[in-house]
């Protein structure tokens, strides 16, 4: 076992189906399979699908809550400070007609209405959020998956837990959300490089260049890896070499990867070759990042 | 009549067929709800006739001249958002969801709240009628709320302008903004591909899908890529009762449409697959 190396990396993407997912599967099997222990933290918790592709057993599950409230109507005088209190209008009330309801839905557990109730009518209560779930996969190696409940608002919340409990020693991969939005910023801001996905349509550069902007006004490093090369047009390389964003790694279009993917198959296995370009390309980004902790 | 087009996975080819249902009709409102990653104006570059500024949510500040460094807001704070960073009460503008309780019970008032309103809504003119649009700004939530009115522009638009039809390309996932894009139209359209990543997600985005009571299609796209995952998604959709609209081959050409900006059927209008495309909508308007 080699000693691991610290570091975060995020798999992301603008556009969805871009890769992200056969990318953050297949470094981690070449990592697991060339002796690093490895975390893959599935962040895309509305569809996670990284579990789709190994085998692994179960040893921790567990429910990320968060608080809503609960009013006693006994107590509730229908003065309506939580109502003023609350910024995501998630409780309806009528003074006139006595009538006070929270809207779970809309609830995101901040607390300002208890805080707001003089009259001691307002407990909280536990509700879930979703699930998070740790597998082992291989020796040291583990998939921590974060799933949305159904209906839910957000997946911030689960997001956030998964990525906290990975912890923060070993190579932890995060395969994000698709996106630019909240879900996607939570994942990335943790992250000491990220990979952004991406294919040389019009559409992947556009969706290329907002992730860009994003991780820019974070602060992060970056590189872009181009799934499906050859089909498609050329603009998404003059966009990388005009804006100097390291160009990672090429996985060309081609339908026995497509085939062997829709299969639920890791498509390095028993490719040496593919395997290497990996490991290729883990070595440069730490390289890239350790150059930029001496900056720091 | 709305047709919603969404897909639980990404990149399933769900713009695509919008935008070749939006080229196959007469005049068509077409909605672009995809409002994290809105493309399909680059394929239909629209006219810029309104634009409106929407207030996604808001984050606290703090005024230091105000601040006394006190802590209670850190201690109130659930999102984890204000801690100290070099002995000085910061709030990070990334965790900050914008409840305002900090800004509430600050003792000295040091903390307001600033609207995030960089997102917008944009509507204009195509070349086959009246496209609106939105577009989020990075980082910002609340998309479900954004996705409303667009849908709300566009359903004004069409009232207006005499439109029937009016085309709404949908967001990945299953969350609420896919939910709003849905909710009360007259049929949703499922876009996957016969990958076992697509058969979960297609599973995942039905499950939401059938408590709305709403007539369902599915497209099975590039189904030859893998035959057997195809025939699995078409028995489980027969055994649920939801009407497979139609399969379309893989074919390259698709991508060659997209990067000359047209639609499918635009592109090669006599080809096997836009005359596919061109039966499936017949199938889903009647």
């Amino acid at each position: 076992m080699i000693n691991p190396p610290n570091i975060k990396i995020a798999i992301a993407s603008g556009k969805g189906g871009t890769g992200k997912t056969l990318v953050s599967t297949n470094l981690f099997y070449t990592l697991q399979q060339n002796k690093y222990p490895t975390t893959l933290v599935d962040c895309d918790a509305e569809e996670p699908n990284d579990l789709v592709f190994f085998e692994g057993k179960l040893v921790k599950t567990y429910e990320e809550t968060q608080k809503v409230p609960v009013i006693d109507k006994s107590r509730c005088t229908f003065c309506g400070r939580c109502h003023d209190y609350c910024n995501y209008n998630a409780i309806f009330i009528l003074p006139p007609f006595k009538i006070i309801k929270v809207i779970e839905d809309l609830c995101h557990g901040c607390g300002a209405c208890s805080v707001a109730c003089n009259d001691m009518a307002i407990s909280e209560k536990d509700e879930s959020l979703g699930t998070i779930s740790c597998f082992d996969i291989a020796e040291k190696s583990i998939i921590i998956e974060a799933k949305m409940k159904v209906g839910v608002f957000s997946p911030v919340s689960v997001i956030k837990q998964a990525i906290k409990e990975a912890g923060n020693t070993g190579i932890i991969l995060l395969d994000s959300p698709p996106g630019t939005s909240c879900p996607f910023i939570h994942t990335v801001s943790t992250a000491d490089f990220v990979i952004l996905v991406t294919e040389p349509t019009p559409f992947g550069l556009s969706d290329l260049k907002q992730s860009v902007d994003t991780l820019k006004t974070l602060n992060k490093k970056y590189g872009v890896i181009i799934n499906r090369a050859g089909m498609g047009d050329n603009e998404i390389y003059d966009y990388l070499k005009q804006e100097h964003i390291p160009l990672l790694m090429e996985i060309p279009f081609d339908k026995t990867i497509a085939r062997n993917y829709s299969k639920g198959e890791i498509v390095v296995k028993d490719k040496p070759e593919f395997q290497e370009q990996f490991l290729t390309m883990f070595n440069s980004i730490l390289e890239q990042n350790a150059n930029s902790s001496h900056q720091r | 009549m709305q047709i919603a087009v969404i897909s639980g996975k990404g990149g399933t080819g769900k713009s695509s067929i919008s935008a070749a249902f939006a080229t196959l009709s007469d005049k068509v409102v077409l909605a672009d709800c995809d409002v994290d990653a809105a493309n399909l104006y680059i394929l239909f570059n629209p006219t810029h006739e309104e634009e409106q500024v929407y207030i996604s949510g808001q984050k606290a500040e703090i005024d230091y001249t105000l601040c006394t460094n006190c802590g209670l807001c850190a201690s109130y704070c659930r999102f984890d958002a204000i801690s100290l960073v070099n002995e000085k009460i910061t709030i990070s503008d990334i965790l900050c969801d914008g409840c305002k309780l900090c800004s509430r019970i600050c003792p000295t008032e040091a903390i307001s709240m600033i609207d995030s309103n960089d997102s917008r809504m944009f509507a204009g003119t195509f070349r086959n009628g009246k496209m609106v649009y939105g577009r989020l700004a990075p980082g910002e939530d609340n998309s479900g709320k954004l996705v409303n009115i667009v849908r709300d522009k566009a359903k004004e638009i069409a009232k207006a302008e005499n439109i029937d039809t009016i085309i709404i390309d949908g967001p990945p996932g299953i969350g609420c903004p896919m939910i709003s894009t849905i909710t009360g139209v007259d049929s949703v359209v499922i876009v996957t591909e016969p990958t076992l990543s697509g058969k979960h997600d297609l599973e995942r985005t039905i499950e939401i899908t059938s408590k709305f009571n709403l007539k369902t299609w599915v497209i099975i796209n590039k189904f030859d890529l893998n035959e057997d995952m195809t025939l699995e998604i078409e028995n489980y959709c027969r055994g649920i009762d939801i009407a497979i609209a139609g399969k379309l081959g893989f074919d390259p050409q698709v991508v060659q449409a997209m990067v000359n900006c047209k639609s499918i059927p635009e592109w090669i209008p006599n080809s096997t697959i836009s005359k596919q495309i061109r039966e499936i909508f017949e199938n889903i308007k009647n």
